[in-house]
């Protein structure tokens, strides 16, 4: 076996025991490359289908293009698409582009409350409707008990100590120090009521293997990560607001690949472009105790 | 980075607490250049402005109350690169609170770096991980003698720790592939030989690291999928039945004929199944995949499915076993917990204990019940009789391992299989199925035409307690909603069919396996049949499970529930509306889905 499809063989059967256990489960999809690639083998593990809702943040700051595939593939593969946002925050314009919260106190707003309250079933979800080909309310509120996310431990610090399967209370925290042990692929899949279960299918995955399976499998990926003539890219997908650009003159998958692997980004962290990240000491530590993925 | 091609290793980094682990991965990491491009330049920065003095160590501490800490509380994987490969470095923590995290790290390594610390000498968790590194089946381990540069770089130091724990690991069956003296702090033969140990003629960590074999195939052995689900897609316009899972050893083809344990079910493999693959003819260990099945016949997750012809796994409710415990609460006799083993899973309990060890030093001790960071011998025994390996002969489907409520507790190896009372059923079920003359019927066409799937609904409870008034109720409204159902009177069988054997007690496991088998013919037939019995007690009903197929009998308890084991799908009070009781059971058939279309 090569090494991807060693990485697919694991992530396929994490998955299928997710499925196994969680009667109620949804799948997060930013629509960024990871979580794409992490859709695509729910396809492999379920021979085609996704038995369960894909669930999206919308913070209504992404980048347009962002949504417009999100609805293209949804409609094409039959997804069944759910997404939330922090309606409130919105329409008072509590946020970062407003000028009125600081960048992690924003993703905090519009990315972590409004996760929470949308996988808790507590706030609106919009479900897309096949037939009409737009979003409706969805009625279904029950709390997603299983929860697949498409975290690497090769992104940041926090992210490394991460299990395939990781408990969260009922505010969606995470207990770092008291992780359950996990051996001989047998998982966390009993837990407490009111508690969830967080699934990281892609944990041993790298950023240079996910482009090489998107080569492999021929995976469709949002443009925005290409090099449209103004020499530049992005490397990893956020909110326009706070997501940069890289220098980068990769118009194709292979140039990605050739730049990973040798070129510029050969040594360069990849959130390198998040600016929440650097706001303090470890941003992102401190968002994802609090429930951000 | 590397082509995706090549192959990967992971490798797990133990040791007591403190005696240098991190320092040695920040090493490896900075010295063969792995670090993401101004990492160190951070961590020196962070270092200055806490005013404190550098540390290799500080690199992997990437969380914040790790480092107020001072310890690796979890294990950190990082990802190193040599010039023949790339690793995947597991950190695993010292400090004994964190076992359970020193054991998820080790339990996915293909290899492990053990460190000593050669000023502080062996302490209690080089021994405890060394135990525990040879029960998960660790194979290739190089003992790391750190912080030479305290010692003066003695080589009598070094051979002293060698000496003594090679004598150790001896004893607890597993050796050292190598015996390496550095200094993590210094550099020295971390990436290669050091003038400060000129007297070394051995390799430096970096060269043992190289040296490491990936674990070799385990494709010629025995066929193992361990199934974790039957899918099928009906509503997305896909009729394609799929038995799904991941080939744990060995190999199969389209066309070999199967066989599926503990239900002894067999079939033949029609075809691989995959999305956005290249169609093929053989599966291979490794593959996460499907199958379309012949001859149609109803399995569960956690059955194994095996090659006819291949040597089979063990199936009872016995197991001799070695475990280690991890549980906040220790592990005692009178209490019920879950096994996992592959796929399968089954409430058991602890029925003897052989011996505690104290995994530090390998005493034995007398104790009646198996504590935190115990490493015992037990035997367990299972609800549900449960098929699988003894470890050394295959390892996935040979460990196991241990849920107490939520957690998992415990994990372990299957050392031996015990005989348990329902091996004679076992045997004559085995060569029933073995010979089953299958209707040309498929028995989903005829599930979906009945609107459910066949069922055993058997209701149990002491003598006196009304349990046929509810079963004939049942019974009456199955059929008025079209269903095919049958009440199987217990009497009739007594003076029909069994009036050839006594009604005492030793007879009355052979009453038990007749009910079975007849009810296992009425369900080959399509029916949810309707039985009833006083007083069973564990073994009987484990002995009707066995004749029929397990997955499809639902007990019902009718007042005290009096079974030792977690067994019984439904319990009913004794004193209400019959009409309620019946409303119940329709409830879990149909939470169970075996009520699932239209009936009639």
């Amino acid at each position: 076996m090569t090494h991807l499809e060693r990485l697919e063989s694991q992530s396929v059967y994490i998955l299928r025991e997710a499925y196994a256990h969680f009667k109620s489960m949804a799948m997060l999809w930013s629509v960024g490359k990871d979580s794409t690639v992490l859709l695509w083998l729910a396809r492999k593990a379920f021979l085609g289908h996704v038995p369960f809702p894909l669930v999206h943040i919308d913070t209504a700051f992404k980048i347009p293009e962002m949504i417009e595939y999100r609805d293209k593939l949804a409609l094409e593969w039959k997804l069944n698409m759910v997404y939330g946002q922090n309606e409130q925050a919105l329409k008072e314009k509590r946020t970062y582009p407003d000028g009125a919260l600081s960048r992690v106190e924003c993703c905090k707003a519009l990315k972590t409350d409004a996760l929470r309250n949308t996988l808790a079933g507590t706030w609106t979800r919009y479900r897309m409707d096949h037939e009409k080909k737009t979003y409706v309310v969805d009625e279904n509120k029950e709390p997603y008990t299983g929860v697949i996310v498409g975290v690497r431990a090769d992104e940041e610090g926090s992210r490394s100590k991460e299990r395939y399967f990781s408990p969260r209370d009922k505010r969606s925290d995470w207990d770092v120090g008291d992780q359950p042990p996990e051996l001989w692929n047998q998982f966390k899949t009993d837990f407490a009521p009111g508690t969830h279960i967080r699934v990281h299918p892609l944990l041993d995955w790298t950023e240079l293997d996910i482009w090489e399976y998107i080569q492999k499998e021929g995976i469709p990926v949002v443009p925005l990560y290409f090099d449209q003539g103004k020499g530049e890219r992005y490397r990893s997908l956020g909110c326009y607001p706070c997501t940069f650009p890289v220098e980068s003159p990769a118009k194709s998958i292979k140039d990605i690949i050739a730049e990973l692997k040798t070129g510029k980004f050969k040594n360069i962290a990849e959130r390198s472009g998040r600016a929440q990240d650097a706001e303090d000491g470890g941003g992102l530590e401190t968002l994802r105790r609090g429930g951000y993925m | 980075m590397k082509s995706a091609e090549t192959p990967k290793m992971n490798i797990v980094i133990v040791g007591h607490v403190d005696h240098g682990k991190s320092t040695i991965i920040g090493r490896l990491l900075a010295d063969t250049g792995s670090l993401p491009d101004g990492k160190l330049a951070q961590v020196r920065a962070e270092c200055k402005r806490t005013a404190k003095p550098f540390e290799y160590a500080f690199l992997l501490d990437a969380l914040k109350d790790e480092q107020e800490q001072g310890i690796t509380i979890d294990t950190a994987r990082c990802f190193f690169k040599s010039k023949k490969r790339e690793y995947i470095i597991i950190d695993a923590p010292g400090h004994i609170e964190f076992l359970k995290n020193m054991i998820s790290g080790a339990a996915r390594a293909e290899a492990a770096l053990l460190v000593i610390d050669a000023a502080e000498g062996i302490r209690e968790n080089s021994k405890r991980h060394g135990y525990l590194l040879s029960m998960l089946g660790i194979r290739q381990l190089a003992v790391v003698v750190n912080k030479m540069d305290l010692v003066g770089y003695k080589a009598a130091v070094f051979q002293k720790i060698k000496k003594d724990y090679a004598r150790f690991l001896k004893e607890v069956g597993i050796s050292a592939h190598t015996f390496v003296p550095v200094s993590g702090r210094e550099g020295d033969n971390i990436m290669k030989p050091s003038m400060n140990l000129k007297w070394f003629k051995g390799p430096s960590i970096l060269s043992v690291l190289d040296e490491f074999k990936k674990a070799p195939g385990i494709e010629d052995k025995a066929f193992r999928f361990p199934v974790q689900g039957v899918y099928r897609f009906t509503e997305e316009g896909d009729d394609r039945r799929l038995v799904v899972g991941r080939v744990e050893s060995g190999k199969v083809s389209v066309g070999d004929p199967v066989v599926f344990l503990p239900s002894q079910k067999r079939s033949t493999i029609q075809s691989i199944e995959a999305f956005h693959a290249p169609k093929r003819k053989t599966a291979y260990a490794g593959v996460s995949t499907s199958f379309t099945l012949q001859e149609q016949v109803y399995v569960n997750r956690g059955e194994v499915m095996c090659k006819d012809g291949d040597a089979l796994p063990e199936v009872s409710t016995l197991l001799r076993v070695e475990l280690f415990w991890m549980g906040k609460s220790p592990l005692e006799f009178g209490r019920e917990y879950k096994l996992k083993l592959a796929t399968a899973s089954t409430p058991v309990h602890l029925k003897k204990i052989v011996r505690v060890i104290d995994a530090s030093d390998l005493k034995k001790q007398n104790k009646k019940k198996i504590e935190r960071h115990d490493v015992a011998q037990c035997i367990l025994d299972c609800a549900h009789p449960i098929a699988f390996d003894l470890t050394e002969v295959l390892e996935a489907t040979g460990r196991f391992v241990i849920v107490d409520k939520y957690d998992v507790a415990g994990g372990g190896i299957v050392v031996e299989a015990l005989k348990d009372e329902q091996e004679a059923i076992r045997e004559q079920v085995k060569v029933r199925e073995e010979k089953w003359d299958f209707s040309v019927v498929d028995p989903l066409e005829r599930a979906t035409r009945y609107g459910h799937k066949p069922q055993l609904v058997l209701l149990t409870g002491k003598v006196g307690v009304d349990k046929k008034t509810i079963a004939k109720d049942f019974d009456k409204a199955l059929f008025d909603m079209g269903a095919r159902s049958y009440f199987l009177g217990i009497g009739n069988l007594l003076r029909g069919l069994n009036s050839d054997i006594e009604t005492d007690k030793i007879a009355r496991h052979e009453h038990a396996r007749r009910l079975g088998e007849v009810a296992h013919l009425f369900m080959d037939a399509g029916l949810i049949v309707v039985a009833t019995a006083s007083n069973l007690n564990d073994e009987e009903l484990r002995g009707i499970k066995q004749a029929t197929n397990m997955d499809d009998v639902l007990i019902v308890n009718v007042g005290k529930n009096e079974f030792r084991h977690s067994v019984v799908d439904l319990n009913l009070p004794e004193k209400t509306n019959p009409a309620k009781n019946v409303e119940k059971i329709f409830e879990l058939l149909y939470e169970r889905k075996v009520l699932f279309g239209k009936t009639a």
